[in-house]
């Protein structure tokens, strides 16, 4: 299968739509990284460098957006969900602006650079903001979809790419964004996998390892994590009984903890989270990372077994 | 407009204000009288705005960066007939759209929702940047605080401003001399401001906030400048107008009680009978 980051998604989904939507594009001093570059490169004067200040850049993408205008406004998620985190609550979430916040760089599988450019917090920072859509795609088809959406959506979107290279899961000719709604990726009756982000591969692997036992999983793509399907979540609850989340963020906060909060509410079920466990990243190669972290698809299966095992 | 109609404005801006703070039980009285005559310029003469339009894509854009000093905002675009000055009564109160800090959602005419200080500035700074892109020759307008510039967003905002030259871009730095905590030089020293202003690059104007002829030229000086923006220094008294706030820590972020409240009101109407 073609491999894709779906940071460079990104880069060229902003130079894609650019003739068909009328849009401009700030960044941080991270254009090379961000991929945002590819649209600097394109339409260079509709690309404004901030340079390294984050909080400014994303005050300055509010009072763009105040116009009547649709800005994108990029750098690592670290930097833009963490450092800028208030100015994306007060400048942009408070006053619902029309900001697109394409962070990348999300999760640990950023590999060498470790934790201070690891950002395990992005979703639940983002998640808590009144009015913020957040949206973790999963491959590169997505990514470019999500990008489209984002255009469109009229109000504060926060997109979260990633650096790792992902496998295309999706069919570019059938695949359509839909805003709160996930996708089944396989049918499956013993237990749910809800993967989020570039985690969709290796939740699609524990499936494989789990059908080799006999066990049938159940896997959803959730790139929508607010709004999110609560419906697909419910449904999967009753007809599995046992849910394992899996996502490249803390298990604090995230994809885990949303479905955790209707699970609760609406529908309950065991539950079993793999993420990064309340702990910062560190250096590494991101498949090494996954393994010390207890992400890899052995560490979903084992999850989803021992969630089945205390239904 | 003659400066004493404009001094009548500015009293009224401060009655308005002060009678915000006093119905809220809350807010911040110190600040916003400091800044009451720049209101009246650019509210009253200066500014191209509608209040029957608040929303027009021409107008002249404001942003009140130092968010907590609302009652002069609220008291300026009140005045101007935004909405029916009556509503200052209901500021901060939990069924008003007068909230503590300026809401672009709520308020008709506030162009920025701030508060939470240093963001504003950055804020005119994308509006100014957008102006130059879509090729709309509006003007942007920014008032900070001299204890806000303490925040290093203020200086972010003074790099890019200068660098991608945004002269549609005039802020007016409220010195008065006093925050929360003490005296700005005790707290953080925040001088020479204007020699910080200038090494960023901007034109840099200093005048007596509180003279109507000096804030008039540095306005023209700033749409006469080209490929700057303009830092107008503006220096003043915070609580002018109401004698026992004025020069005071206290009145930062104090309300009047019934006694403080109607001495302060007769010393503004002596003043504007003085007008008269």
């Amino acid at each position: 299968m073609a491999k894709k980051a779906t940071r460079e998604a990104y880069g060229e989904a902003l130079r894609e739509f650019a003739e068909k939507y009328d849009y401009v594009v700030l960044d941080a001093d991270l254009a090379e990284a961000t991929k945002t570059g590819i649209f600097k490169k394109a339409y260079p004067d509709r690309f404004f460098d901030t340079g390294i200040a984050e909080a400014n850049m994303i005050s300055v993408a509010a009072g763009i957006a105040s116009t009547g205008k649709t800005v994108f406004a990029s750098s690592f998620a670290m930097f833009a969900a963490g450092r800028a985190y208030e100015q994306i609550r007060n400048s942009v979430g408070y006053p619902h602006l029309n900001v697109k916040i394409g962070a990348t760089h999300a999760g640990i599988t950023v590999g060498e650079d470790g934790a201070t450019h690891q950002c395990l917090e992005d979703i639940a920072l983002m998640r808590s903001i009144p009015g913020m859509v957040v949206i973790n795609p999963a491959d590169a088809v997505e990514a470019r979809a999500a990008v489209e959406f984002a255009i469109q959506y009229k109000g504060p979107v926060y997109l979260r790419f990633c650096r790792l290279a992902s496998e295309d899961i999706f069919n570019a000719e059938t695949y359509k964004f839909e805003l709160g709604k996930a996708q089944e990726l396989k049918e499956g009756t013993d237990v749910t996998i809800i993967t989020t982000g570039l985690m969709a591969t290796a939740s699609l692997e524990a499936a494989e390892l789990l059908k080799a036992e006999g066990i049938s999983a159940r896997v959803i793509n959730m790139a929508s994590i607010k709004p999110i399907d609560e419906e697909i979540i419910v449904k999967a609850s009753k007809e599995t009984g046992a849910i394992v989340t899996v996502e490249d963020h803390s298990v604090i906060g995230g994809l885990g903890t949303a479905v955790a909060d209707v699970l609760a509410e609406k529908a309950p079920a065991i539950l079993r989270k793999i993420g990064v466990q309340d702990k910062f990243g560190r250096s590494g190669k991101p498949a090494e990372l996954l393994k010390v972290y207890g992400m890899t698809a052995e560490d979903i299966a084992a999850a989803a077994k021992d969630a089945i095992n205390n239904k | 407009m003659q400066n004493r109609e404009l001094e009548k404005i500015a009293y009224n801006i401060r009655k308005n204000a002060v009678t915000a703070v006093y119905h809220a039980a809350a807010g911040h009285p110190g600040g916003s009288l400091s800044i009451a005559d720049l209101m009246a310029v650019l509210y009253f003469e200066e500014m191209n705005i509608d209040p029957e339009n608040p929303k027009k894509e021409e107008r002249d854009r404001f942003v009140l960066s130092k968010g907590h000093c609302s009652p002069a905002l609220f008291g300026a675009l009140g005045e101007r007939g935004f909405f029916p000055k009556e509503d200052l009564k209901t500021f901060r109160h939990t069924d008003s759209y007068l909230q503590g800090h300026p809401d672009m959602k709520g308020v008709p005419g506030v162009d920025m929702s701030t508060g939470s200080l240093g963001m504003g500035v950055s804020a005119a700074c994308g509006m100014a940047l957008s102006g130059k892109i879509y090729k709309n020759d509006y003007r942007v307008y920014a008032v900070l605080g001299d204890g806000e510039i303490e925040e290093g967003q203020v200086w972010e905002a003074a790099m890019y401003a200068s660098h991608y030259k945004l002269d549609n871009l005039c802020i007016f730095v409220d010195v008065n001399g006093l925050q929360i905590d003490g005296a700005t030089k005790d707290v953080m020293n925040s001088a020479p401001i204007d020699k910080k202003y200038e090494a960023f690059g901007w034109n840099v104007v200093v005048i007596d906030g509180h003279n109507y002829d000096e804030i008039r030229a540095a306005i023209k000086n700033a749409k006469e400048t080209k490929d700057k923006p303009t830092a107008v220094i503006m220096n003043t008294t915070k609580g002018k107008g109401v004698s026992y706030m004025e020069n005071s820590v206290e009145w930062h972020g104090k309300a009047p009680n019934e006694e403080q409240y109607n001495t302060a009101i007769q010393e503004l109407d002596a003043y504007l009978a003085k007008l008269n």
